[in-house]
């Protein structure tokens, strides 16, 4: 065997034919077909992910954009002094709004030529608690009293839904229920056709609070919004400042021993910590032993900073590290202090990374939801913070709490706010990337 | 020959990177308005013994340097020394052209600016004309100025290099390698004016070219493993050598 094989070796040189490059060896072939065949994997991959985004995509645009359009019935509505006067004077008053409301929808709809029949519960069926709100806008505004005044009302969410298809007359069995009969199927077409209710933008639905079963389609995620983005100001004006400040000391000036080795490592490892465990650490230190608020944005921001704070800090890092050593060298070398030379030649040139990091590590923050489960940002949020420093400390959802929160609801109605918030929370995350891509670019430009 | 000060002293200079003893021994006196080139095979110590001049080492966590290095009869490693002001006096040019990635002037003025050695906009416009045309740069550079410095070619950038090293007014310049990232025609130039320089500097030239060191040198300090074998006249080093490893390295039997 041993004899055989060196034989063939001492053999082989004398053997060797003339090859032609025209040809191709055995050997050269394989190796073409396991590129080809790599190549292939690639693409078969690159595939399968755009079919996943595409699926992802089309899942949420065509779920959620019917969040955004709203079923209203439009009216020029007048009330007089006397009929506001007689309603206040009245037991019962939002009934009395009702009864004056129904009289007034049911002479509009005849002048069009309409034979319907209205009574308080058909306009309840269709609009919801209308009474509530009509007394609501004329105790508000009283100057509009004896005046047309152009309502938009918000239809119920089942004439929304169906407007929107996903609600139709197999849905309703027999004779009906409570929220809908059979009948109201025509009227509503009717009315469509008449111009009394038509599908507007829902501005609600991003500049509105959060809302209960009564009242499904009037949520909106506005207070939400405010709420992630408060947080988002305090994590920018904790995190940043601190993550640079420890990036910098780490790469530039401290020595490189054991202890630093060790706290590198730690910081490494806190990058992959769960965030349920910040949130868990921020209830604990946060609102049980520091006493902070519930529910406060502050206290997410707190949380959130923490569990940015390792992305910030390794992507300055790396970007610090990415500066070449020549730059440094050629200011220590004119008499730079080593400040000087991080804080005029190396931090600008680093600066780009330093945006870069900090804003996904923001976009990341700002798609947490585990942490904020903890310290009760998922509560009901029926309004608006009174003052802007006031929404700090105040309770307040963030965008991902409200998705989930709504997600977890019964109505359907909610499941398609659901899917319209996660448009919402996209378009910024998508934004916030876009916002990183260019501002690298812009200074990367520079030079 | 030569009757020149001594400008900096080394004595009995010693430099460990960790466990390595990278110089052994070296005391050198190296004079004033004179170029004094350092040649050696590769690792020989040459640059590090360069970098000690103007505590550049320091830089460098693992390396430790005893023995005493005299700058005007001063100790450059007591304790009192602050590095910093230490290098606006030892200016240094490095192997590869490395400005600022910032406009010619700027370039040039931050070394004045941060030693505060103009008190307006018109005493710091003079100072960078003085200095680009020390480096034989203001020609080409004047209409400019405001242009970024990386955008030069290398030879240039090196001129470049050179007057921000000048514009700080330093005694000694320190050049490592200035010429080895540079093509034939650049080397010639910043040649020239490593001559120029010495008219005002001691220049302590490090290289790997015995043409080059031949060219500009007045004196040639011949390095070894860490150990100074020879220093003496450029031409007698050149020419006859008393050390018979000089004279391998010269004749390029080894190296």
């Amino acid at each position: 065997m041993t004899d055989a094989a060196t034989d063939g070796l001492a053999a082989a040189p004398g053997k060797k034919k003339r090859s032609s490059l025209l040809e191709l060896d055995a050997r050269t072939k394989r190796r073409n077909a396991a590129e080809a065949r790599f190549k292939a994997y690639g693409i078969i991959a690159i595939t399968a992910g755009l079919c996943f985004l595409v699926g992802l995509v089309w899942a949420i645009l065509s779920n959620g954009l019917p969040a955004f359009q709203q079923a209203v019935v439009k009216l020029d509505y007048t009330m007089t002094q006397e009929q506001f006067d007689e309603a206040e004077a009245a037991v019962l008053k939002t009934a009395v709004y009702t009864d004056q409301f129904v009289a007034y929808f049911s002479d509009r709809v005849r002048e069009q030529g309409i034979e319907a029949e209205f009574d308080a519960d058909t306009i309840e069926r269709l609009l919801g608690k209308v009474g509530g709100t009509i007394r609501a806008f004329y105790r508000e505004n009283p100057d509009h009293i004896g005046q047309p005044v152009a309502f938009e009302l918000s239809a119920a969410s089942r004439v929304d839904r169906y407007l929107k298809g996903t609600f139709d007359r197999g849905d309703v069995s027999g004779e009906g229920n409570r929220f809908f009969v059979p009948s109201d199927f025509d009227l509503v077409d009717t009315l469509q056709e008449a111009g009394f209710i038509a599908q507007v933008f829902n501005w609600n639905f991003i500049t509105g609070v959060d809302s209960g079963v009564d009242n499904a389609g009037g949520a909106g995620i506005g207070a939400s919004v405010l709420g992630s983005f408060l947080m988002m100001i305090v994590v920018l004006l904790l995190a940043l400042p601190i993550g640079v400040a420890a990036s910098i000391y780490l790469e530039e000036f401290a020595p490189k021993n054991w202890f630093t080795d060790f706290i590198e490592v730690n910081i490494s490892n806190l990058a992959a910590v769960p965030s349920i465990v910040f949130g868990i650490l921020g209830l604990a230190v946060f609102i049980q032993f520091a006493g902070m608020p519930q529910s406060a944005p502050l206290v997410g921001g707190l949380v959130l900073t923490l569990m940015t704070l390792p992305t910030i800090i390794i992507s300055t890092r790396a970007s610090l590290k990415s500066v070449p050593p020549s730059i440094r060298d050629a200011a220590l070398g004119v008499g730079a202090s080593k400040m000087q030379a991080v804080f005029h030649h190396v931090l600008p040139l680093a600066a780009p990374g330093i945006l870069t990091g900090t804003i996904i590590g923001l976009a990341q923050a700002l798609g947490e939801t585990a942490p904020l489960l903890l310290i009760g940002m998922v509560g009901f949020i029926a309004r608006y913070p009174d003052s802007f420093l006031g929404g700090f400390e105040g309770p307040n959802s963030a965008m991902p709490a409200q998705i989930y929160n709504w997600a977890s609801r019964s109505d359907v109605v909610f499941t398609e706010k659901a899917w319209g918030g996660i448009i919402i929370l996209l378009i910024f995350l998508v934004s916030m990337n876009l916002i990183a891509i260019l501002l690298r670019r812009r200074f990367e430009r520079r030079w | 020959m030569s009757t020149n000060e001594i400008k900096i002293s080394a004595k009995d200079v010693q430099v460990y990177y960790g466990e390595t003893h990278a110089i052994k021994d070296v005391s050198v006196d190296i004079e004033d308005k004179t170029v004094t080139a350092f040649i050696g095979p590769s690792g020989c110590g040459k640059s590090t013994f360069l970098r000690c001049i103007n505590r550049m080492n320091d830089t460098i966590d693992v390396a430790r340097v005893e023995g005493e290095i005299k700058l005007d009869d001063e100790d450059i490693y007591d304790k009192d020394v602050d590095p910093v002001q230490l290098r606006a006096k030892v200016g240094m040019v490095f192997q590869k052209p490395n400005p600022f990635p910032k406009s010619i002037y700027d370039n040039v003025a931050y070394g004045p600016k941060i030693h505060g050695l103009a008190k307006n906009k018109a005493e710091l416009d003079q100072i960078v004309e003085n200095a680009l045309k020390r480096a034989a740069l203001w020609d080409e550079a004047k209409d400019r100025l405001q242009a970024p410095g990386t955008g030069l070619s290398g030879g240039q950038q090196q001129r470049l290099c050179i007057a921000r090293a000048v514009a700080t007014e330093p005694e000694v310049l320190l050049m490592d390698e200035p010429c080895s990232a540079l093509d034939p025609i650049a080397t010639a130039q910043v040649e020239e004016l490593i001559d120029e320089l010495k008219q005002n500097y001691s220049v302590v030239i490090v290289t790997h070219s015995m043409q080059q060191a031949a060219r500009v040198s007045q004196k040639t300090a011949f390095f070894h493993l860490g150990n100074l074998v020879e220093y003496g006249e450029t031409g007698q080093i050149f020419t006859n050598p008393n050390d018979k490893r000089t004279e391998s390295y010269i004749t390029g039997r080894i190296g």
